[in-house]
């Protein structure tokens, strides 16, 4: 290899070491600045409320659908595995947990991302991208506080409510399956499942779950958005930045966090 | 054409709104955008600054707005230092100033009066009506009361212009700033902005800084033009001082000449030796 070209080579690997600690210090400085604008979401009331409407009602239909669905197939697949070893009667337990404590936080989360992760994250690029956070910068509004505060507050408020639904109406789908077509009895899939069911231990761990996903993903929404190159192509790939970290941010998190909640499992 | 700025602009900057004293500025530090940059804007004139596209015009609004900073020298706002200015008192100073952005940048969620209504409701606490009477003036002074229902996305580019420009002038700013005012317009358009711009720096007694490459309009309505190339003043003077000068860039400027101080090719090698390479 000639000199040159392991320089050229060193240079790359330089700048691309450097644009990453620069890009990861830039987000840091980011999220504090979040955090330290959030109470002006707070004071700005009716911003936040209408982010939570953007947010969260708007993503119902791909919620509630998605959730009843997955309900519905977790009760087949469950039924099936579960007779074979003769306890089709703790369906309902089960579907509860699984989504209580896993698929309601995680799915949600991973729909929320992809229907308003990347709708906050295009709506900031192109604010950026159209000199509108410019021009509210010039009119001494800081658009931390009256467009990124907000809709990261809302995307917090919005999370946990959607996780819930959607471990909710899975249920719903899983009973409709289960009692409705299969014929389980409708008391003891009740039953077992309120027996088994702890608040503590299984329904909030749940809501802290979703809470920090909501947290990860409006973080990450935002700031892509902010820190878009403003052109068409930098809006395009800082929306799919948010898909794709959003995701992995929320697989990994969980994991994390599965770690230290459920750690008496097996014990 | 004077070497040095007459009085009206004397770089010394007694009555002057905006002064820029040896200003220097680059994104990165090897690349200079703007070089040596002395400039001023007396009160109550239009003052344009003219150049090619990318040579730091825009760059100098950002300097006055306090967007950026600069790495040498000094941007005076009202004779104050803005880049020594504290993050409250930029933005108090941000308050007395209009800025009209080359597409308007009207936020596309509100309608025209919600656009020329935000200054107002987030730096007052004036009430409802009084907001209202206040944004239907502002309307009424750039022609488009009629519009205050529409989106921006139903406003034709010298509308959306227009209704930019009623919100830069919302708050009574002591100085406005315009981006590119006349870029993209139609000839109708283009002569109704100018006219606002020149009319409501007088009726308001403001002070207006344009940056713009349209030579034409701007000998209309400027009281003195500054030319940048290459991040440095090459020329200024009255409209009559252009119209009247030899100097190769304001005669290429005026004339719109293909070929000159500014070359028509982007630097490169020798033709025959690209020629050579490639056989």
């Amino acid at each position: 290899m000639r000199p040159d070209s392991v320089a050229w080579a060193l240079r790359r690997v330089g700048r691309a070491t450097l644009g990453s600690v620069e890009r990861l210090g830039f987000a840091a400085r980011f999220s504090v600045a979040v955090l330290v604008h959030s109470p002006a979401a707070l004071r700005r009331l009716s911003l936040t409320l209408r982010e939570i409407y953007f947010s969260g009602v708007l993503s119902l239909v791909i919620i509630l659908v998605s959730g009843l669905f997955v309900g519905m197939v977790l009760a087949l697949q469950g039924y099936d595995v579960l007779t074979r070893y003769g306890a089709n009667e703790s369906l309902g337990v089960l579907v509860a947990l699984s989504l209580v404590r896993e698929l309601g936080p995680v799915v949600a989360g991973l729909l929320f991302a992809s229907r308003a992760g990347s709708a906050i994250t295009a709506e900031i690029g192109l604010m950026k991208t159209t000199e509108q956070l410019s021009a509210m910068e010039m009119m001494a509004v800081d658009p931390l506080a009256r467009v990124v505060a907000p809709r990261f507050f809302g995307g917090i408020v919005s999370m946990p409510l959607l996780a819930a639904l959607f471990s909710t109406l899975g249920i719903f789908g899983a009973y409709l399956v289960g009692v409705k077509l299969i014929g389980i009895d409708a008391g003891s899939f009740w039953g077992n499942m309120q027996s088994a069911v702890d608040f503590r231990y299984d329904i909030v761990n749940g809501i802290i779950k979703s809470i920090v996903f909501g947290v990860a993903v409006s973080l990450i929404a935002v700031f892509e958005g902010y820190n878009a190159r403003p052109t068409a192509a930098g809006v395009s790939t800082a929306t799919t930045r948010t898909v794709v970290a959003s995701s992995l941010s929320i697989l990994a998190l969980d994991f994390v966090l599965t770690v230290f909640m459920f750690r008496g499992v097996g014990a | 054409m004077p070497d040095t700025v007459p009085a009206g602009n004397d770089a010394g900057g007694a009555g002057a709104t905006v002064l820029l004293k040896d200003v220097s500025f680059g994104y990165e530090r090897r690349r200079t955008i703007l070089s040596g940059i002395d400039m001023s804007v007396p009160r109550g004139k239009v003052v344009a600054i003219m150049g090619g596209s990318g040579c730091g015009k825009t760059t100098i609004l950002r300097l006055i707005g306090g967007q950026l900073r600069p790495q040498r020298g000094q941007v005076l706002v009202d004779g104050r230092d803005v880049a020594s200015l504290e993050r409250e008192e930029l933005f108090a100073m941000r308050r007395k100033i209009g800025m009209l952005f080359q597409m308007g940048a009207l936020f596309t969620d509100m309608s025209v009066f919600e656009n020329i209504a935000f200054p107002l409701r987030e730096h007052t606490e004036l009430p409802e009506e009084l907001i209202r009477d206040l944004v239907l003036m502002k309307l009424n002074a750039v022609g488009l009361r009629g519009a205050a229902g529409l989106t921006p996305s139903e406003l034709s580019g010298g509308m959306a212009r227009r209704v930019a420009l009623a919100r830069a002038i919302a708050l009574d700013p002591m100085l406005v700033m315009y981006d590119e005012p006349f870029a993209g317009l139609d000839p109708i358009s283009l002569g109704i902005v100018g006219q606002l711009i020149r009319r409501l720096n007088d009726a308001l007694g403001i002070t207006s800084v344009v940056v713009t490459h349209d030579i034409y309009e701007s000998l209309k309505i400027v009281d003195y033009i500054y030319f940048v190339s290459e991040g440095r003043i090459v020329s200024r003077g009255t409209p009559a001082e252009v119209r009247a000068s030899s100097e190769a860039f304001v005669r290429q400027f005026v004339d719109g000449a293909a070929d000159g101080p500014v070359p028509f090719h982007y630097p490169a090698r020798p033709l025959g030796e690209d020629f050579a390479r490639a056989a």
